[in-house]
Formats: structure tokens, C-alpha cells, sequence
């Protein structure tokens, strides 16, 4: 069994090694991550929210809808928890 | 944990000034890093600070199961609420500079300070309530 | 073929990680080992994205008038939301095991399916 998940990992491993060959360098300014989307962040937080952390405003403003979603999903874990091991009180 | 004074002691001490400096990471999460996940971490971090030392009986009488439970929903509240108000002005869904606060970027800045103080609310009172169920498992 | 390992070392630190917690989700057989291999798997790939972010000379991505380049903040607000995930996924992991040792009063997977045949 051991020797069988060992095989599936070395297997996978040797995938994603193989894959790493056509990935840009690390710290790479033209990637093609950084060329798309990120540029337009850059320039253009300031003067559309404002704000001096791109992060926050990407966070908050840009992708609201993504930060509404996220934090649905820890309300829902929160409310998982309870419903898996809150027991009434035995008095 | 309860009988050793100096752990009482500098709980006590350290308490607040965690508390304090949530509260900062959450308020200044759109000028410098932090922010509304990280911010209610650590508030919730100075509850379980507490519960750890001084039980979980005494700490459910500081957060009773009435408070965090509404807690959590009440966070996500102002994050939907803060939405719909912007549509309420005539935005779209979540465009706060509509609001009317006089300039745009000012009224953009406390929309989105006002989303950071719900999902801090929401992850602290999580945190609380996931600490709070699993440490009562051991009686 | 030594600069090829070199200028990518990022991914081969991602790659050991990531199979680390790979085995011990799919080698081992208590169920608390298995959560913290899925914690080790998700930490690989939060260090995938942190490291794709990174721009050679680029500071933070706060605005600053000294700065001739930042890094790129797209990714650093994927995995902000994703670490949250992960430890909403723990939570209840961890929750269901508490149920799962309550009912079969174990959390060997081997031993759990040995009493439900």
C-alpha cells in the first residue's frame, strides 16, 4: 500500500517537474500573470477609489462580489460547526 | 491553567493591547496592510487568549452563545446591507461612490471601510464559535 | 541546463511541499494526519501564487512615490481570500472528525470501515 501511493507521488511529482520547463523565471517581469490585468490595477487604484493599498481596493472594491462570496463561505463553516457539535445543555 | 498568577496576570495586561491593535490593522487595511480577515483574527485571537486561561465557563460568560451567534450573521448583515444601500442611491450593487458623503474617493473610502468592519465581525465571531464548540468536547 | 534549475527554483520548493502533503493524504491512515497533509498541499499552493506575484525589484504593492515598480496584487487577493478558505475547510474537517471519534470511538480509517462491514 505504502509503496503504491509512493509510486503515485513520484509520478506526479515527475508531471509537474516536467511542467515547470515552460514557466516563466521566478521574478520575471513579463510573465504573462503580470502583463493583463495587474497593470491596470496599478495605474489606475489611486485615482478611481483613493485608496493607497491596491490589495484592500482589489479586494473590496474591483472583486466585491468575490469578498461577499468569501465571506458567505466562513459564515457557512461557522454555522457548520455549530450544527455538527453544539449540544443543549443536560440541566 | 487558572491558579498560576503570573499567566492571570499578564493575560490581563496583554488583552487590551491586542484588542487594540486589531482594531488598528482593521482601520488602516486600505492605507497600509492589514485589513478586515486579518484584523478580526487577531481580535478573535485575544478571546481565545482569554478562554484558554481562564476556562471555558468563565469565557462563555464574557461572549455568551446569544452574542456570538448573532455576531456572526451580523457581519455579513453590514457587507450585504452597505450593497444594497449603495443601490438605494441609485449604484450599482457595492459602488460606493455613489453614496452621498461629498467626494467620490471619500465616499468610496468609508464604503470600504465599512465592508472591512463586517468581515472582521464575521471571521472574529467564527473564530470564537469554532474555538468555543471544539474546546467543549473534553468533558 | 543548470541555469533552467536555477532561475525556477521557486517551483521546485513548491513541488516538494505540495508532494508532502500528497502522500500523507493519500499514505496515511489516521484522519487527523490526512487534514494536516491537506494543510501542508494548500500551503504549497498559496506559495505557487505568492511566488508567481513577485516582480524582480518591485516593492509591496501600496502606493508610494518612491516606487519604480510594484508587485503584481492580483495574487496576493486570491490567496488573502483562499488562507480563509483553508481554515474554514480545516474547521469542519476537524468538526467531523470529533462526530466520527464520537460514533466509532477511532479515527483509524482501516478501523472505521472494518466496523461498518
Amino acid at each position: 500500500m505504502k509503496s503504491i501511493s509512493l509510486f503515485a507521488v513520484l509520478i506526479t511529482a515527475a508531471v509537474l517537474a516536467y511542467g515547470t520547463i515552460d514557466m516563466p523565471d521566478f521574478g520575471d517581469p513579463q510573465a504573462p500573470a503580470n502583463l493583463h490585468v495587474a497593470p491596470r490595477y496599478i495605474e489606475k487604484t489611486h485615482e478611481e477609489t483613493g485608496v493607497t493599498n491596491m490589495v484592500t481596493s482589489v479586494l473590496a472594491s474591483y472583486r466585491g462580489y468575490d469578498t461577499l462570496g468569501e465571506t458567505t463561505v466562513i459564515f457557512t463553516a461557522g454555522i457548520s460547526v455549530i450544527l455538527l457539535l453544539r449540544r443543549k445543555r443536560d440541566d | 491553567m487558572q491558579d498560576n498568577i503570573i499567566v492571570r496576570t499578564i493575560t490581563r495586561i496583554l488583552i487590551p493591547f491586542i484588542q487594540l491593535y486589531g482594531l488598528y490593522v482593521i482601520m488602516h487595511g486600505d492605507s497600509g496592510p492589514g485589513g478586515g480577515f486579518q484584523g478580526g483574527v487577531i481580535l478573535g485571537s485575544s478571546i481565545i487568549l482569554y478562554v484558554i486561561v481562564f476556562g471555558v465557563d468563565q469565557g462563555r460568560k464574557i461572549i455568551p452563545e446569544k452574542l456570538s451567534d448573532t455576531l456572526n450573521s451580523i457581519g455579513v448583515l453590514i457587507y450585504a446591507g452597505i450593497g444594497l444601500i449603495c443601490m438605494i442611491f441609485g449604484g450599482k450593487y457595492l459602488e460606493y461612490n455613489i453614496l452621498p458623503l461629498g467626494s467620490a474617493h471619500f465616499a468610496s473610502h468609508i464604503g470600504m471601510l465599512g465592508i472591512e468592519i463586517g468581515v472582521g465581525i464575521t471571521v472574529a465571531a467564527v473564530m470564537i464559535t469554532i474555538f468555543f464548540e471544539t474546546a467543549r468536547q473534553e468533558r | 541546463m543548470i541555469e533552467i534549475f536555477l532561475g525556477k527554483y521557486n517551483y521546485w520548493i513548491y513541488i516538494t511541499l505540495m508532494m508532502i502533503g500528497f502522500y500523507a493524504m493519500i499514505a496515511k491512515h489516521n484522519l487527523i494526519k490526512k487534514i494536516i497533509g491537506m494543510n501542508i498541499f494548500q500551503t504549497a499552493v498559496f506559495l505557487f501564487y505568492i511566488s508567481i506575484a513577485k516582480v524582480k525589484g518591485g516593492t509591496a504593492p501600496i502606493v508610494w512615490e518612491e516606487a519604480i515598480q510594484y508587485d503584481n496584487p492580483l495574487p496576493h487577493v486570491l490567496i488573502l481570500t483562499a488562507i480563509v478558505v483553508s481554515v474554514s475547510t480545516t474547521a469542519v474537517a476537524l468538526a467531523l472528525i470529533i462526530r466520527i471519534y464520537k460514533a466509532y470511538g477511532s479515527i483509524e480509517e482501516d478501523k472505521i470501515l472494518e466496523m461498518n462491514n
